[in-house]
């Protein structure tokens, strides 16, 4: 199985050698895809974690045992506007309308709320108005 | 054609403010409603509008000396190199120039986040550019490193000049392999999954002006958000086409080669791009306004998206191996509805060139001229045009040892 999800540190748990164990002894292949880590300070780590579903689980479950916080990744994606040159090429990629060209005004517009984060727009723009952001509250 | 009028007339009018102005668009239902003779008579000006990438662009930089002085013999900004091979401290920085050590495709396909028309960009925004120049130092340009930061208005002279813009029609650009592909026409979908167009259709200024009637050597234009003028006809410039029986170019044909003062211009409308896979590039804004002298003018400022076909070519063989590959052609219409058909199948259309911003580059235009803001110019030197005997030349496959 194959999950992303967003580990929450304190300062001391920053020393801890979790990468390393995670593949070591729970033979996971982990992907890093976003860090803020900081001995002096809490921290997160945005990680993609793929391996057989009883390691898996054993893998989370070690994180656990070491006090870190482990949350299912959300990730939003933000359609700016004030970037936007109206070229009009990302609705061609969008599977659900959630950029939509009016063909009257030839306007883009973004709904948020039928947003799949397929992630198949982001890379036909080209002045990257379109962004996947990952949402990772507030350090703990 | 017995209703003539002459750029002086017409200026006149742009002076006392009572000039009848129109965009490229609303003149269409002008002239069904009122008919070509009566038209002709009232609208004076028709205004165009295009938005989108032109790689062939550029600025022409001053940075005025350093003390001691330096002939530049390699220039970056914000890490960009800018062509210095002119005098000491004039710079060419092309829109389609990559930062020094650029990733590019080595992972593919690149993002290209920065090039020459985000500094251009950033330039108009005002922003804080790094300037680094080195030189080999010379009795009188002892100097070999500048390294500071710059602003536009720091600049004796920043000069926008594109030597290819504003393409006379384009190609529909397909993918008939199974893998995705990236270009200058954007992603392309594997097995015909869209289809990728630019130009403006009817909003266009070299398609409402089909032969250069009246676009020529010095006419003044909307150039980047300022005043600019034609220079030149661009590169590649190849009117001898196929056309339509309304004259338009079913293919690519004329181009523009455009300059203007780069500090009067607004970064809304040169803003820099990146092609995923493709490269960087800029998105110019070029507004051309079309004097109504008489009703052949008329006729061809009146041309509808239906009536304007542009060919539909593959991007995966065809066009990058010179293969011809017979797609057929793509109607404005159909492609602005969001659907063509290709050999039978529906395919989605992808837009590369804004007509909601060409819509306001016309709208801008207009009002300029009504206001009285922006005279009209009688161009000095007509560009050559469809009777021109014009060859689209290749490069020459020679031995450069000598020995054939
Ligand atoms: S992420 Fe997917 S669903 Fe959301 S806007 Fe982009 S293409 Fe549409
Ligand atoms: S691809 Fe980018 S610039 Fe073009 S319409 Fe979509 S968000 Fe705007």
């Amino acid at each position: 199985m194959k999950n992303r999800v967003v580990c929450y540190f304190s300062a001391a748990q920053s020393e801890q050698p979790i990468i390393y164990q995670l593949i070591k002894d729970y033979d996971l292949v982990v992907n890093i895809l976003k860090a803020d880590i900081n001995p002096q300070k809490e921290g997160y780590l945005v990680v993609e974690l793929e391996g057989k579903r009883e390691k898996y689980k054993s893998g989370v479950e070690y994180l656990k045992s070491l006090g870190i916080h482990v949350e299912p990744l959300s990730e939003t994606v933000v359609w700016s506007e004030e970037i936007c040159i109206q070229c009009g090429a990302c609705p061609s990629f969008c599977p659900t309308q959630a950029l939509d060209l009016d063909r009257e005004t030839m306007m883009v517009s973004f709904d948020n709320s039928k947003c799949v984060i397929c992630g198949m727009c982001l890379d036909c723009c080209p002045t990257r108005a379109i962004k996947l952001y990952f949402e990772v509250r507030e350090a703990v | 054609m017995a209703y003539q009028k002459t750029y002086e007339e017409i200026n006149e009018k742009i002076k006392r403010g009572e000039a009848v102005v129109v965009t490229a668009e609303e003149v269409i239902d002008i002239v069904a409603e009122q008919g070509l003779e009566k038209a002709a008579r009232e609208i004076d000006v028709v205004t165009t509008g295009t938005f989108g990438p032109m790689c062939s662009s550029g600025a022409f930089l001053n940075f005025g000396h350093s003390r001691p002085r330096i002939k530049m013999s390699k220039v970056w900004l914000n890490g960009v190199e800018a062509y210095a091979g002119i005098a000491a401290v004039d710079a060419y920085l092309g829109a389609a120039q990559l930062p020094e050590n650029d990733p590019e495709n080595k992972v593919y396909p690149g993002r290209f986040s920065y090039g020459g028309g985000h500094v251009i960009h950033d330039l108009l925004e005002g922003k804080e550019i790094r300037l680094e120049a080195i030189g080999y130092g010379t009795d009188c340009y002892p100097n070999k490193k500048v390294d500071t930061v710059i602003k536009l208005e720091d600049l004796n002279e920043a000069i926008l000049f594109n030597p290819r813009n504003a393409y006379q029609n384009y190609n529909c650009a397909v993918n008939l392999s199974d893998r995705t592909i990236y270009t200058y026409m954007g992603i392309v979908k594997p097995n015909l999954g869209n289809a990728s167009y630019s130009t403006s259709g009817q909003l266009s200024p070299l398609l409402n002006d089909p032969y250069y009637k009246t676009i020529g050597v010095g006419t003044r234009i909307f150039l980047g958000g300022g005043i600019g003028y034609v220079a030149w006809n661009g590169t590649q410039h190849h009117p001898n086409v196929l056309r339509g029986e309304n004259g338009v170019p079913k293919v690519g044909a004329g181009t523009l080669a455009v300059i203007g003062d780069l500090k009067q211009m607004d970064p809304n409308w040169l803003v820099g791009l990146s092609y995923i896979g493709y490269g960087a590039t800029m998105a110019v804004g070029i507004g051309i306004p079309i004097p109504i002298l008489d009703e052949e003018i008329l006729s061809y400022a009146a041309v509808k998206d239906e009536d304007i076909y542009c060919p539909i070519v593959d991007y995966s063989e065809g066009y990058p191996y010179g293969k011809s590959i017979d797609l057929g052609f793509a109607n404005f219409k159909d492609l602005k509805s969001g659907k063509i058909t290709i050999n039978g199948k529906e395919v989605i259309s992808t837009p590369q060139s804004s007509i909601y911003r060409a819509r306001r580059i016309a709208d801008t235009l207009k009002e300029w001229i009504k206001v009285g803001r922006f005279e009209l110019t009688k161009p000095v030197a007509s560009l050559p045009s469809a009777d021109a005997n014009i060859e689209f030349k290749s490069i020459p496959e020679r031995n450069p040892n000598g020995n054939r």
